[in-house]
């Protein structure tokens, strides 16, 4: 509750804070001192009590251990991005406090996907979560291709909410409730599956699944996150799609007891497939490194679908430590990524001798995200496709397909760590537009510790799942 | 407590040399810290197998059952013996080649040792797995960053390669992790998991590609010779004299205990692929004239031997190839200083535009001559004990194979004693000529290597006790 809330009114502190603070760097200030008060405010609650209590909310939000272990890690996420992107936000446009203040509002709407109990609550999280991101991507007002990308995102986000509503209809046709309980409790006694229900679930899977960007429900992906200004692509291709990926599990998970048979591991296990291989294969030919990491954004969502597949203690375990060292991993490369003249992979070259400490962070984020031990993405990975084997062991040709998608990966992520250290700087066009500041590299490095901390320690993590 | 330190020096000294930002600094950092190593390990090797100190195990990850436990046993001692024996030795070797960046090359091969160290110890299957990757890495920034010419292309082939290797017994891993009777990585519920005939033979594979394509094996072994060929050569001896060995030693810790019949079945398979890659690869030894390739395709020889002899599963065999492990190991490192030396000398590598060493550099050619010599295994050196009892294994498993892979010895002598010949005797060639003999240090390096063939190959009793009983093969 407190992340929904305070987010809720801290977006409204920022709108307001554009009318009177004229000065940019002052509001991402204001900026950076909600997000920490939002993220301790998420982990008081952790081990406690919210600090509103409204029982009538029940029905309609529930918020599990989970729940909030989920949106402590979306708002330490939030926080490294502000705190390492806050001045590429200020030079996005002119509203910079209207930007923050509509991502706070995302920030509620993903506290309500944590939570929600019932299905109305769903539509409302997506779309408080989505809207104002269509308004991000546009940002650049004078960019042709923001415009296109926020019309387009607009369009198929639109379509893929009427599916999403048509589905929840359906289910309420055949169900007689939007209550998440009582749905799966009279599921259990209805078989065989009532049709209306079944498509109403094919439905809200389709959509769900345009929601975290899984193939085939992907296309809009690559255009809309190389259009949309390169810090906001970061804030959409980690906390929104974790947050999406979490509201997947929590639809999936104790409503539709019926559809958990292997019927709905076949359905997942080709979602998963197909978003696996598009995503890594597609990544493999880009030359820009921002839609290399959109096609990538892609392939890691196929992974932390496994935990829909599973549904179980490993896969949610899985995602807590997957989803924090992909976020951080993404935010600090799209971080480093927005400071530069070059988004080629050849914009990297060189980048070891002139940044050292930059491109050590870099590289852990690089092969955090590609999976190689000692990194938090290594333990995530490792824990998705166990919980995978855990689950359902016929799959093997799934699990070995998702292990050798990560190895194609290395291709592409290797490619940036070629550049920066074994590849020589030709032109004399520095490396980035702005000079970056002497606390940058350290923030980097801090980030970069924090990942390598989890994936030899992932207990820090994991604890508070089990109060 | 002692093993954990065998892992943290390294890794510290590591650190520390990075960070130092000095090459000098970190030449010193680098050297004390694996003399400090090998110091705590003499003191380590005394203990007898099996007891109680040669064990540590603390909790790590308590929800997956992840223990760090470490495990010191026969071949375990071998293997980490010829660890930090060769550190110290390749880093008085190549004490003078200055490097670019020089602190970063110090201290990413101290972390390279650190990896294999974990690698020898380990006793969990995923902390196995994390020091099999954690030796990888940097490894890959020294070949990419101070290799040759086509060093990138290479060095990514090399990685990609060991890299789909260990994803494939990464999913073995999973797989068996699932089936273990208590849910633990530890090797004894590993080795407790029941598996039906065909489920054996589908992770044994799994599990076996992975150290195949380290060790290498044929038809795995395209990424070597090009990765040592295109590496520093002080790379190539770690790679070459260590990193092959994890397969090897893999083999021994995780693939016989777990895998018993499927290892067994699969024997005559394994064993005719690695005597054709021995054969294959000696001929190809023959032809070269890049003298590191010939030393590369020598090795993928000798490997094969080892692996062969291993799979036998008889006794001769198995203490011959672990022997063989430790002797291998440092011959070959050896060579590798000599490569060195006179690449950096004349600048050239190539056998038909060398000549007539010796006259300039007799004491070079007298270790190298020693060196050639334990590379052919002639009886007094410490290669002729490991080989004499791979091939005595071999013939027990088999007299078709035996008779075959005696052949690799007439091969070897044919590209060893060629090798010899062209590079150190003949007439001086104008264009490579070599100015002195070689300086102290690489001489002091060769000197401890040859003592170290002579003697073991005179008096090879105490590694076989360090051997101890022998456990793995039944």
């Amino acid at each position: 509750m407190n992340l929904i809330i305070i987010s809720a009114l801290s977006g409204v502190v920022m709108m307001f804070s554009g009318l009177f603070v004229k000065n940019n760097r002052t509001i991402s200030y204001i900026a950076t001192a909600l997000i920490i008060f939002l993220s301790l405010a998420t982990m008081c609650e952790l081990g406690a009590k919210s600090w509103f209590n409204i029982p009538q909310a029940e029905a309609m939000l529930r918020t599990s251990v989970y729940g909030k272990l989920i949106g402590v890690i979306l708002t330490i996420a939030t926080t490294f991005y502000f705190v390492l992107s806050g001045k590429d936000i200020e030079r996005v446009g002119k509203h910079v406090a209207d930007y923050y203040a509509l991502m706070f509002f995302v920030l509620a709407g993903a506290g309500i996907l944590l939570s929600f109990q019932n299905l109305l609550m769903l539509f409302l999280g997506v779309e408080i979560l989505t809207i104002p991101l269509f308004i991000l991507t546009g940002a650049q007002k004078q960019n042709l291709k923001s415009n296109e990308a926020s019309l387009k995102y607009f369009l198929m986000g639109a379509f893929s909410t009427g599916i999403m509503l048509m589905g929840i209809v359906l289910i309420y046709g055949a169900m007689g409730s939007f209550d998440l309980s009582v749905i799966g409790k009279k599921a259990q006694f209805a078989t065989p599956i009532h049709g209306a229900n079944l498509m109403g679930l094919l439905l809200l899977l389709a959509s769900m699944a345009f929601k975290v960007s899984a193939a085939p429900f992907h296309f809009w992906t690559p255009d809309v996150y190389d259009g949309a200004p390169t810090v906001f692509t970061s804030f959409m291709a980690t906390i929104v799609k974790v947050a999406a990926v979490v509201a997947f599990i929590r639809l999936f998970e104790g409503s539709m007891e019926p559809f958990h048979t292997s019927k709905w591991q076949i359905l997942v296990s080709i979602l998963i497939a197909c978003t696996l291989l598009v995503g890594n294969i597609t990544a493999v030919f880009q030359q820009s490194v921002k839609r290399m990491l959109a096609y990538s954004s892609i392939s890691q969502a196929g992974y932390m679908l496994f935990a829909v597949f599973a549904f179980n203690a490993f896969g949610k375990e899985g995602i807590t430590i997957y989803g924090l060292s992909y976020s951080l991993a993404t935010i600090g490369i799209f971080s480093v990524l927005s400071k530069m003249q070059d988004i080629t992979f050849d914009g990297f070259n060189g980048l070891a001798r002139q940044y050292p400490g930059i491109a050590f962070a870099l590289t852990v984020f690089v092969l955090s995200l590609a999976g190689i031990p000692l990194t938090g993405g290594f333990l995530g990975k490792f824990y998705m496709i166990s919980a995978g084997a855990a689950s359902n062991s016929s799959y093997t040709w799934l699990f070995i397909l998702a292990i050798l998608c990560a190895a194609v990966s290395v291709y592409y992520y290797f490619r940036i760590i070629q550049a920066m250290y074994f590849k020589e700087r030709v032109s004399d066009t520095p490396v980035f537009e702005v000079p970056v500041s002497k606390a940058f590299p350290i923030l980097l490095i801090v980030v970069a510790a924090l990942i390598i901390l989890i994936g030899i320690n992932p207990q820090i993590l994991l604890q508070y799942l089990y109060f | 407590m002692f093993l954990v330190l065998l892992i943290v020096i390294p890794l510290i000294a590591g650190i520390v040399a990075i960070a130092s930002q000095s090459a000098a600094i970190a030449k010193i950092v680098g050297l004390v810290a694996s003399l400090a190593t090998l110091g705590v390990l003499l003191n380590v090797l005394c203990i007898p197998n099996g007891s109680e100190a040669l064990a540590y195990s603390k909790l790590w990850i308590g929800s997956l059952g992840a223990n760090f436990s470490l495990l010191l046993d026969g071949p375990g001692k071998i293997a980490t013996l010829l660890t930090a024996v060769s550190f110290p030795i390749i880093f008085i070797a190549s004490w003078n080649n200055g490097y670019k960046y020089g602190h970063q090359f110090w201290g990413l091969m101290l972390l390279a040792m650190a990896g294999l160290m974990g690698v020898f110890l380990a006793n969990d299957m995923l902390l196995f797995y994390f020091f099999w990757e954690l030796a990888l890495i940097p490894t890959y920034f020294l070949c990419s960053i101070w290799g040759g010419e086509k060093r990138i292309q290479v060095s990514f082939k090399f990685f990609i390669y060991t890299f789909v290797g260990s994803v494939l017994m990464l999913i073995g891993i999973i797989s068996l992790y699932g089936k273990t009777p208590d849910a633990s990585f530890s090797w004894k519920s590993f080795t407790q998991v029941a598996l039906t005939a065909k489920e054996q033979l589908f992770y044994f594979w799994l599990f076996f590609v992975a150290f195949a394509i380290k060790m290498p094996i044929f038809p795995l072994h395209t990424w070597q010779p090009d990765a040592y060929e295109q590496s520093p050569t002080t790379v190539t001896m770690v790679l070459s004299g260590i990193m092959v060995k994890m397969g090897l030693f893999a083999v021994i810790r995780w693939l016989f205990p777990i895998f018993p019949e499927a290892s067994s079945q699969m024997a005559g398979i394994v064993i005719t692929l690695s005597i054709i890659g021995v054969i294959y690869a000696s001929l190809i030894a023959i032809r070269q004239d890049d003298i590191k390739r010939l030393i590369a395709y020598s090795s993928i020889a000798h490997i094969g031997i080892m692996a062969a002899a291993l799979f036998t599963k008889n006794n001769m065999g198995y203490e011959g190839a672990v022997i063989q492990m430790f002797s291998h190991g440092i011959n070959i490192i050896g060579l590798w200083i000599v490569v060195d030396y006179i690449e950096h000398q004349t600048g050239v590598r190539k056998m038909s535009e060398l000549g007539g060493l010796a006259q300039k550099a007799p004491n070079l050619t007298i270790l190298f001559i020693v060196l050639a010599f334990a590379n052919v295994s002639l009886p007094l050196t410490n290669a002729f004990i490991g080989e004499f009892l791979m091939f005595n294994g071999i013939f027990q498993y088999s007299v078709c194979a035996a008779v075959v892979a005696c052949l690799s010895i007439i091969l070897g002598a044919v590209y060893t004693l060629g090798l010899a010949q062209k590079t150190f005797y003949g007439e001086p060639k104008s264009l490579a000529a070599i100015k002195s003999d070689a300086p102290l240090n690489v001489i002091v390096a060769l000197s401890l290597i040859v003592v170290m063939i002579i003697a073991f190959g005179v008096y090879p009793k105490p590694l076989f006790n360090l051997i101890g009983l022998v456990t793995g093969a039944n």
